[in-house]
């Protein structure tokens, strides 16, 4: 656990050399969230029908995906892995007494917690404090926060190992190009995170709600602005749950597979 | 302590050929060669030993350095480094292990050396006492207390590989692989790390196996050389034993009092004459050094002579030739 710990550290410590690159991001995913929740509001302003998400609750979860966004998304990645692999400097990682999926993915569960934690208070204290409409809002009790923080950590874990994948592709590939982009398209997309699931036409809501994605960002957005049930949400959790042993699992079995073939070519 | 047997790797290459239709043409079918990269290597290292690794580029030795590290897993063979197997029990045996790859970098890019080392602690799981006396040798020994609070992209080559030396040796490993150690290091810095490989070994009695270019390491280090060539085991013994079989020619350079008339010498072969100076060389197999110097004295007043054995960097030249590798 110890290890863990230090590699969160670690990262942090890097993190917050690149203040500029966090003022940076905190600056577009303002200007990212804003263009998005305008965008929406033209939409519902000439809505022929009722949404099945309301304004409101759709800017909660605009806001939340901008503050959030070291969470729940695929591109966002570990350079550092890849070139660890394609340099060939895995050498080294495969000499430590670690169990190596172990140890990536507590490194990129560090990336994307220091990352989301020097930039998603910024985001959510303004976010919280703009004119209406465009404000964020107190989840509806103190149960559905609690609920909320339950089903996005799950959803943080599961994403990560999702992202495993990307890793172990690209001992096949060598090249992370490829996986990135096909990950992050197709993920992103049933994800929510270029439209909302419920705005989705049925068909395409099936398919996204079988897929593991949607349960990184869509599912605890949505239970932060009650647009989930309780009920429904806690169901939801042991969804998570078992998305998240099983591809654990898998790519354990994954990864050792391709570390048997692995081949470090030159001195 | 390290022991190998048939220890056999080979890696399937695509085969292309230059061009675009054959660029175009591997898309849909390629050729493979099969490429021996060590084939049926046996030898074995007693504790405390320090031996080096030679053979020309491509040999094979940073294959062998990847299997005896649990990286490579070799087609064939076995080998059993202080009981382990190091591809099976990967993660229980490098913990005895340090292992540096002078091309490769261990430490984190973009902060000071320290935190680096301060997250091998927790990997390696090194008791706070045992890494604190550990540490301050380390930056005594490699002389690292002014550049251990520095980010290592601002370090310089010599000043990094000290780093990348100590922190493969802070959870004091009985066994350290060094491939290419002091590659790119400048004669200051590789006299330090040969110095500090020599006290570890001696005061730690740490086993040390070395991959190198430099023959200089070789000769400052190891008192034993595997020489391998084309994934083969070409020679394993003493460094001395390689000279005597070897190094059988001395070169002897003498300056004399001007002296027009050219001289023949028999047993000797002229390299380079001048009315004052002559460079001959000689097989002292066959021809002894002072019945040459006698002679030469006779023919002409010596002024100053210098006898060369020959250096080990042309050993192992005529050695490669020999071998046709």
């Amino acid at each position: 656990m110890k290890v863990y710990a230090s590699v969160l550290k670690i990262r942090l410590l890097i993190g917050m050399q690149y203040r500029s690159a966090a003022l940076a991001g905190v600056a577009t995913q303002f200007f990212w969230g804003f263009i998005s929740i305008m965008v929406f509001e033209a939409f519902y302003q000439f809505a022929a029908v009722t949404p099945p998400i309301s304004l409101k609750e759709l800017i909660t979860y605009i806001w939340l995906q901008q503050a959030f966004l070291a969470f729940i998304m695929l591109w966002f990645r570990d350079n550092e892995l890849f070139d660890l692999i394609t340099s060939g400097n895995i050498s080294y990682e495969l000499c430590r007494p670690t169990d190596l999926y172990g140890f990536w993915y507590a490194k990129l569960l560090a990336q994307r917690l220091s990352s989301a934690l020097l930039r998603c208070y910024p985001i959510l204290i303004v976010a919280f404090f703009l004119p209406k409409p465009y404000n964020m809002t107190l989840p509806p009790n103190v149960i559905t926060f609690i609920l909320f923080v339950i089903t996005l950590l799950l959803g943080l874990l599961l994403l990560v190992a999702i992202s495993m994948f990307l890793y172990i592709s690209v001992f096949v590939t060598l090249s992370p190009m490829g996986s990135l982009l096909i990950f992050g398209v197709l993920g992103e997309f049933f994800a929510g995170l270029i439209i909302p699931i419920p705005l989705m036409p049925l068909w395409l809501q099936k398919i996204a709600y079988v897929l593991p994605f949607r349960w990184t960002a869509d599912f605890p957005f949505r239970v932060y602005s009650g647009h989930i049930v309780q009920s429904d949400a806690i169901i939801g959790v042991f969804i998570q749950l078992g998305y998240l042993l099983g591809l654990l699992w898998l790519g354990k079995v994954a990864l050792n597979s391709v570390l048997r073939r692995v081949v470090v070519q030159g001195g | 302590m390290i022991k190998l047997e048939g220890i056999s790797k080979s890696f399937k290459v695509p085969k292309r050929s230059n061009g675009l239709l054959q660029a175009t043409k591997s898309l849909f079918y390629r050729e493979h060669t099969i490429v021996e990269a060590l084939n049926e290597i046996s030898f074995a290292i007693n504790p405390g030993e320090i031996v080096g690794y030679i053979g020309p580029n491509g040999a094979g030795k940073s294959t062998t350095i990847k299997i005896m590290s649990g990286i490579l897993v070799p087609d064939g063979g076995t080998c059993s480094i202080m009981g382990f197997t190091p591809w099976k029990d990967r993660v229980e045996y490098v913990k005895n292990i340090g292992v540096v790859f002078g091309q490769r970098s261990q430490l984190w890019w973009d902060v000071p050396v320290i935190d680096s080392f301060e997250l091998l602690k927790d990997i390696y799981k090194i008791p706070p006492q045992d890494y604190k006396t550990t540490l301050d040798l380390l930056i005594e020994t490699l002389e690292l207390k002014d550049i251990i609070n520095a980010p290592v992209r601002q370090l310089s080559l010599g000043q990094r590989m000290r780093c990348e030396i100590a922190a493969s040796l802070l959870h004091n490993p009985n066994i350290l692989f060094l491939d290419e150690p002091t590659i790119g290091l400048d004669a200051v810095s590789k006299i330090a790390v040969r110095q500090f490989i020599k006290t570890i070994n001696q005061e730690k009695g740490v086993t040390v196996v070395l991959t190198t270019h430099d023959m200089n390491d070789i000769e400052a280090l190891a008192n034993r050389v595997i020489l391998i060539g084309k994934g083969s085991l070409l020679y394993d013994g003493k460094i001395e034993e390689l000279r005597k079989r070897f190094g059988t020619h001395k070169t002897i350079t003498a300056d004399y009092r001007k002296n027009t008339n050219s001289f023949d010498i028999p047993g000797t072969t002229i390299i380079h004459w001048s009315p004052e100076h002559t460079v001959l060389s000689i097989d002292t197999e066959q021809t002894l050094t002072s019945d040459v110097i006698t002679q030469l004295s006779k023919k002409v007043d010596l002024v100053d002579v210098t006898i060369e054995s020959q250096p080990i960097e042309d050993i192992i030249v005529q050695l490669y030739k020999e071998f046709q590798i």
